[in-house]
């Protein structure tokens, strides 16, 4: 169990998020919703451990992210980045095996249970022809899938994606948000950070808005998702877009 | 290119041979067997286990330093055009050997001006890229530069001011020059040390390719293993320029031949390229000590003269 309590994050002198509390149990499936800059991705990092909240505090189990050794958080906490170095010179399997440096139990990441993982999530996210290519090669979209890979791979107990579907297709956000959602059923935590509510809708039984000037809410996303909400969220009007707006099934 | 590990490692043999075999004094091969085996007539066996051997394992030693620092900047500042030279140190030892010689001091008051001139400047970049919101890369980098220029200019002026018998002694210390180099122990105590602590962090460093945030987020202490890193680069880069002033291309292209040839785990990396680089140089200060005998030619100028063709060459067929 994932939480925030009172949680405040600001960053260049804006309040992002304003006095937060919220529990990521295993099981669910959360979608991040917010415009941009809204802090969708400080408040990704906050939960990871990665930046210290102005306040409140994140804790894992009770305990918390800044009394976990970083080695130990990392085999129960993985997360997608927004941006990411492209500089590496190996292989696409390669790439993915790095995913498994928290649990291999040499500092060598290769070893065959990490390659055997990584050919597994490669295929998963419809990339097993592109394995032996190099890393650098792969197309935006295809390089995105592989990153998710890597944090598949990791096979962490809480999940934390930072714009997953960033470059896919509309193919490929399905299968990666069916591929998150089966994480969730499979007992794992899932949060990510989305700018399409459909997809919230569909795969994520909970969401978190994150509104202007710090407002942050949490819950269903039956009940979130309202067409006065995202209005609110987006601060544009919206309307039902009928025959011609279409999701992946 | 799977072939590259063994290339590497046949050569490490290959080029300590080729620098016992040839020098100024032509050795036949029977002579040269005996004194390997500590028989036949003394002069041999001073050439060979008094001369040559000391300085293939110079030439050696100070390459595989300048490589393996070569390749830990790369991966620590992940930027491709690092090498020891961008630390400063190379510049801060260039400076207090000039001052030295320009003093007038012996070569024990060289080498000595030299390590002080190189952990000033080393210091110099570790406490300015030490912020307050820690370690980052790019002022790492600055840093290195602005310092790496600023000893340039001094240099440049010792060289305006010296007299004219000492300006050669100074442009080849600068060009790299292991003709004075003495027992090449020391740095070949430095480059193993060096070697092992950064093999012992190989894992780790692949994983810090990924960039910081991504490398803390898979369990990785960022900032003790750049702390390492940088500690073992630098040590090595002071290793090496005190041993044969400031040879260049060695850091920078070595890794990158490596690289490009399909080597890109630091666990191999890393002891290919001091391999790779010590075997470079021995064979280029091979060459520089016979091609003009009985004059030396720098080594630093061979180098350049191998690397940058051959870096070219693997770079016009990168995809």
């Amino acid at each position: 169990m994932l939480s925030a309590t009172r949680l405040g994050l600001s960053a260049g002198g804006r309040e992002l998020v304003r006095a937060l509390d919220l529990s990521l149990a295993p099981g669910e499936c959360w979608a991040l919703l917010g415009r941009n800059g809204s802090g969708k991705t400080s408040l990704v990092h906050a939960l990871a451990g990665l930046r210290a909240p102005q306040a409140g505090a994140v804790a894992l189990d009770g305990v918390p992210l800044a009394a976990i050794r970083r080695s130990e958080l990392a085999r129960r906490v993985a997360v997608l980045l927004q941006d990411e170095e492209s500089g590496f010179w190996g292989s696409v399997v390669d790439f993915v095996a790095l995913g498994r440096y928290p649990r291999s139990r040499t500092s060598f990441v290769r070893d065959d249970e990490a390659l055997g993982e990584a050919r597994r999530w490669l295929a998963e996210l419809d990339l097993a022809d592109r394995e032996a290519q190099a890393y650098r090669t792969l197309s935006g979209g295809e390089r995105q899938r592989a990153r998710i890979a890597q944090v598949l791979v990791q096979d962490a107990d809480i999940l934390l994606l930072d714009e997953p579907l960033q470059h896919l297709d509309l193919r490929h956000q399905g299968l990666v948000m069916r591929t998150l959602a089966a994480r969730a059923a499979a007992g794992k935590t899932v949060l990510a950070a989305l700018h399409e509510p459909g997809h919230a809708a569909r795969h994520c039984a909970f969401s978190v808005l994150l509104y202007d000037a710090g407002r942050a809410s949490p819950g269903r996303s039956s009940d979130m998702l309202t067409h006065a909400n995202l209005e609110a969220l987006y601060q544009c009007r919206l309307e039902a877009a009928g025959a011609r707006s279409f999701l992946p099934s | 290119m799977k072939a590259a590990p063994a290339v590497v490692l046949l050569l490490v043999p290959a080029s300590l041979a080729l620098g016992i075999a040839f020098g100024s004094v032509d050795l036949a091969p029977a002579q040269l067997s005996d004194a390997l085996l500590g028989r036949g007539d003394e002069i041999a066996r001073e050439i060979v286990w008094g001369v040559r051997a000391p300085r293939a394992l110079a030439g050696f030693a100070c390459g595989g330093l300048l490589a393996l620092a070569g390749a830990l900047l790369q991966v620590l500042l992940r930027n491709p055009l690092a090498d020891p030279a961008i630390l400063g140190v190379s510049g801060g030892a260039a400076t207090g050997a000039l001052g030295a010689m320009l003093l007038g001091a012996a070569a024990a008051g060289v080498s000595f001006s030299a390590l002080a001139g190189a952990s000033l400047a080393a210091l110099a970049v570790f406490m300015f890229s030490l912020g307050r919101s820690g370690w980052n890369p790019y002022r790492v980098l600055l840093t290195g530069v602005a310092l790496a220029s600023g000893f340039g200019a001094l240099v440049g002026l010792m060289l305006a001011i010296a007299p004219a018998a000492q300006v050669q002694g100074m442009l080849f210390w600068l060009l790299g020059d292991l003709s004075p180099a003495g027992e090449p122990w020391a740095a070949l105590a430095v480059l193993a040390a060096c070697a092992a602590v950064a093999f012992s962090q190989a894992g780790a460093l692949d994983v810090l390719m990924l960039g910081e945030d991504k490398a803390r987020s898979l369990g990785v202490a960022v900032t003790r293993l750049q702390a390492i890193a940088f500690g073992c680069a630098t040590l090595a880069t002071v290793a090496a320029v005190l041993l044969g002033g400031t040879i260049g291309f060695v850091g920078l292209v070595v890794p990158h031949l490596l690289r490009l040839s399909g080597v890109h785990r630091h666990r191999v990396l890393l002891p290919l390229a001091a391999c790779l680089g010590g075997s470079l140089l021995a064979i280029a200060d091979t060459l520089a000590r016979t091609v003009a005998a009985p004059a030396e030619l720098p080594v630093g100028v061979l180098t350049a003269m191998i690397g940058v063709p051959v870096l070219l060459l693997l770079l016009a067929r990168l995809r």
